[in-house]
């Protein structure tokens, strides 16, 4: 009783967070007791430091994720190497707790930003439901702009960014041959704060929600919108924090603890692409954290960072948000760009072509990812010559981008392709990328972004690339490492279903949007002119049918990793390191450091070896796929 | 590269290219325009349309070749060929690229200096937006107000535009003019109305619960009838309202 009530878990998690929320509670009532402020319980405060700061801390430490930390400060005894008692799991018991191994984690993100997906995609179809009629038919303003905010904000930092977050965490220490992640408590603290993330930002709904949209603009979100808009304010600082946490592991592990002869040339580039993306989020996320504080200063304490009457400056908050929010494209983007690298080039049989030029452009994306956030910006008010070294940026952020779609292009000419599911939907990735790129080259060019800002030309665009970008993806990627991941695979025909459904839905959803944009049909509105009625019509069916897709993606998983056929080590023959050990791995991932001697792409090269394993078997060539 | 397939690689690239385009031209994608500024900005539409169906065109053509001629059996465990790379065609896709994103920029920049262009004389106009209503008012004609825009064809107009609360935005899909109004600043917009009628006018920046009923309309008039309305506006100036 006393270790269920005293010992890591979710009891203790439970108690803690009760009693760190009445401390929280405490401290604001104590404080503004003692200065005399009326009522000493004020919505705002108390509902920020108790329920949004204190009772999350709490339920950490309850499930034990500060333990290690704590006991070294207050000087008990804590193992001076790691005991590894945190490390890996032997039932489904082990993925609710915190959790040091990165593949436990791995899967732990996976899991928790798939469910995520599914509220926020069920958002989505309650806004085509509302959208099918042009009248306000089911919701009001209020509730339906928070159906869209927080559909956004979940889709955004609770699925797209912390997906690839876990599909990184798996792969990445297996791809570079370590045992595991730099700091594998750092690692399992970051993942425990993205539920608390999610969880805020749902929870908005009972306190009423967040309703300006996920871009949370100011003075509308900052001064005239109800409580929730501080779960909103909140939520991101916690995601952006394991963001922040995740990215500074990943810089780490690949730069100290790549596997003897893993130069940065030879790294898969995967790696290379949570490398850069790392890059990206250590330095950008910050920002999007100071804007979100001082948008709920104003908000809470009535200061005036961005409310002219006071002094402050409205542009500011959206100059410090896209300073974030454009490199988070990257950030959505530049992971998938290394799936697609790994599946193009396994299922094509081929070396990636222009392998160096590959790993340069993400480079330049991410120096040029810094240079276009007032893109979003042209006709905000800002200062009219700014527009134009932004639309010059904006516009050579096209080359590199270009650069990889034409290299995934000739890394499948003259292949042998196999067109499992992830290889479908790497290609669906590539067609629909393609589109959501030259409608992202229009959205550059000012003048034509001066007709179609924020009208569903750009809920369009934006679909297209992180929906037909980012997320068919995520999906290559979760179908390529399931087996690596459950040590069973999944059901290919299921998983050719999926894919089908996915693409016709998706292209019959959100094509038809790109039309209703430059014919001036404005997003962020529950009722419209009736002369757009039939189009939103099709779209509200076309996406109810994009929605069951996702059903035959779910019991496609769960059945087969209940059930599905034993997987072997290396079911795609390819030459990455994380396919040269079992499916799934031992615990340490490697029974001896693996010693890397070549490219990881060197399909068609007799001979050639990535990497060789244990020491003895390195004579055999035989072994090696060929 | 057999002759073969450079003919098989072009018959592709020109059926995905007509389809694009035929999706370009049959639905209508853009509006009635109704000021100058509009048609230079359908021009640019259309422009970098163009590039973009030549680019999308050669994307499918490589693609779908790919996809029908390197299909492999599934018992077929050979690799292709080891192709690394090629020198000259990375210079290529990085070079046309690069001359296609600066021929679009420099398209952009002559537009956008024009359409900025006040010309001579403008007739300046203040807008007024709060949640969830607009309000204009002509300095020419004595300040009266009106609840409708009211513009003369043919003349250019500067709009003055403030917020009283939160930020909205000033948007005409017929004029393709498009700019947040934003509190303790006044933004501008240049407007040469050539088409008489009567356009929705739209709050297009989330501004609250209101937003999808903060609209009214723009009506662009002839030079008689504007002129007409502002003496009456003049000759009212304590009742002046939208007449």
């Amino acid at each position: 009783m006393r270790k269920l009530l005293l010992g890591p878990g979710w009891v203790r998690a439970a108690w803690m967070f009760v009693a760190f929320g009445g401390i929280g509670l405490g401290i604001v009532a104590g404080l503004r007791y003692a200065a005399g402020w009326y009522p000493i319980l004020l919505e705002e405060p108390v509902v920020l430091i108790s329920a949004l700061v204190a009772a999350p801390i709490g339920f950490l430490a309850g499930l034990g994720a500060f333990d290690y930390w704590t006991n070294y400060v207050l000087g008990k005894p804590t193992p001076e190497h790691e005991d590894h008692s945190g490390h890996g799991a032997k039932s489904w018991k082990d993925y609710f707790r915190v959790n040091t191994d990165h593949k436990v984690i791995g899967v732990q993100y996976l899991v928790t930003t798939v469910i995520f997906f599914l509220i926020g995609g069920m958002l989505a179809l309650l806004v085509r439901a509302e959208l099918a009629k042009p009248q306000t038919n089911y919701f009001g303003p209020q509730t339906y702009n928070s159906l869209f905010s927080v559909h956004a904000s979940l889709m955004i930092f609770l699925f797209i960014i912390p997906a690839f977050a876990g599909l990184a965490n798996f792969v990445v220490p297996l791809m570079l041959g370590a045992a595991d992640m730099a700091f594998p408590r750092l690692n399992a603290l970051s993942f425990w704060l993205l539920p608390i993330a999610g969880v805020m930002m749902v929870s908005s709904f009972i306190v009423g929600a967040f309703a300006g949209g996920w871009t949370g603009y100011a003075t509308l979100n900052s001064t005239h919108q109800p409580i929730g808009a501080i779960f909103f304010n909140q939520g991101v600082q916690w995601a952006g924090a394991s963001s922040i946490m995740t990215a500074l592991n990943f810089l780490v592990t690949i730069i100290t603890m790549r596997a003897p002869g893993m130069t940065f040339w030879r790294m898969p580039l995967l790696v290379w692409a949570n490398f850069t993306t790392s890059l990206l989020v250590v330095i950008a996320t910050p920002f999007i954290a100071g804007s979100q504080f001082f948008s709920m200063f104003d908000h809470v304490m009535h200061t005036a960072f961005f409310t002219p009457v006071g002094g402050g400056y409205p542009l500011g908050y959206q100059h410090i948000f896209w300073f974030y929010s454009h490199p988070a494209v990257y950030i959505m983007m530049l992971p998938g760009f290394g799936i697609m690298s790994e599946v193009i080039s396994v299922f094509s049989r081929k070396p990636i072509f222009g392998y160096r030029l590959m790993a340069l452009s993400l480079m330049a994306i991410v120096v040029l990812g810094f240079s276009v956030w007032a893109h979003h910006m042209f006709t905000s008010g800002m200062s009219n010559w700014l527009r134009d070294p932004m639309m010059i940026t904006t516009l050579l952020i096209a080359i590199p981008t270009g650069i990889k779609i034409f290299s995934w292009l000739a890394t499948m000419w003259e292949g042998k392709l196999h067109f499992n599911t992830p290889m479908l939907f790497a290609l669906g990735f590539l067609s629909m990328f393609v589109i959501g790129g030259l409608s992202g080259v229009m959205l550059g060019a000012v003048p034509i972004d001066v007709h179609v800002t924020d009208t569903y030309f750009v809920v369009a665009h934006l679909h297209y690339v992180l929906f037909g970008g980012s997320v068919f993806t995520i999906f290559a990627g979760i179908y390529y490492w399931f087996p690596k991941m459950t040590g069973r695979m999944y059901d290919e025909r299921l998983g050719k279903l999926h894919f089908w459904l996915t693409f016709v839905g998706f292209n019959l959803t959100f094509f038809p949007m790109h039309i209703l944009g430059t014919e001036g049909m404005i997003r962020r509105v529950e009722n419209y002119p009736s002369r757009f009625e039939s189009l939103n019509m099709f779209i509200s069916i076309a996406s109810f049918g994009l929605g069951c897709s996702v059903l035959v993606f779910l019991y496609n998983m769960i059945t087969s990793w209940r059930f599905g056929e034993p997987a072997p080590a290396n079911p795609w023959r390819a030459m990455t390191l994380e396919w040269q050990v079992s499916s799934p791995p031992p615990t340490f991932n490697f029974d001896e450091i693996p010693q890397v001697v070549g490219s990881p792409y060197e399909y068609g090269v007799v001979g050639a070896q990535h990497a060789i394993l244990a020491p003895s078997k390195a004579p055999e060539l035989e072994e090696v796929p060929v | 590269m057999r002759k073969g397939s450079i003919v098989a690689l072009l018959g592709i690239g020109l059926v995905a290219g007509g389809v694009a385009t035929a999706v370009a031209l049959i639905p209508t994608w853009l509006p009635v325009d109704a000021s100058r500024q509009a048609g230079r900005i359908d021009f640019t539409f259309w422009f970098v349309i163009a590039i973009c169906i030549a680019l999308f065109a050669v994307v499918a053509a490589a693609m779908i070749y790919s996809v029908v001629t390197f299909r492999a059996a599934p018992d077929d465990l050979e690799d292709g060929p080891p192709i690394h790379g090629h020198t000259g065609l990375e210079i290529a896709w990085t070079a046309i690229p690069f001359v296609l994103v600066t021929a679009i920029a420099i398209v952009c920049g002559v537009v956008l200096a024009r359409n900025d262009a006040e010309g001579a004389n403008p007739l300046h106009i203040n807008v007024q937006a709060q949640q969830f209503a607009w309000t204009f008012s002509y300095p020419d004609a004595g300040n009266a107000t009106s609840p409708v825009l009211r513009l003369p064809i043919n003349r250019t107009v500067v709009l003055d535009m403030r917020s009283l609360d939160v930020i909205h935005a000033f948007f005409v899909p017929e004029f393709r003019e498009n700019e947040d109004i934003v509190p303790g600043m006044v933004t501008h917009l240049v407007i040469t109305p050539d088409r008489l009628g009567t356009y929705p006018l739209i709050c297009n920046e989330l501004c609250g619960l209101g937003h999808g009923l903060m609209r009214t309309q723009a009506i662009v008039m002839s030079d008689k009838a504007y002129d007409t309305w502002v003496a009456h506006q003049k000759a009212q100036p304590t009742t002046a309202s939208s007449g």
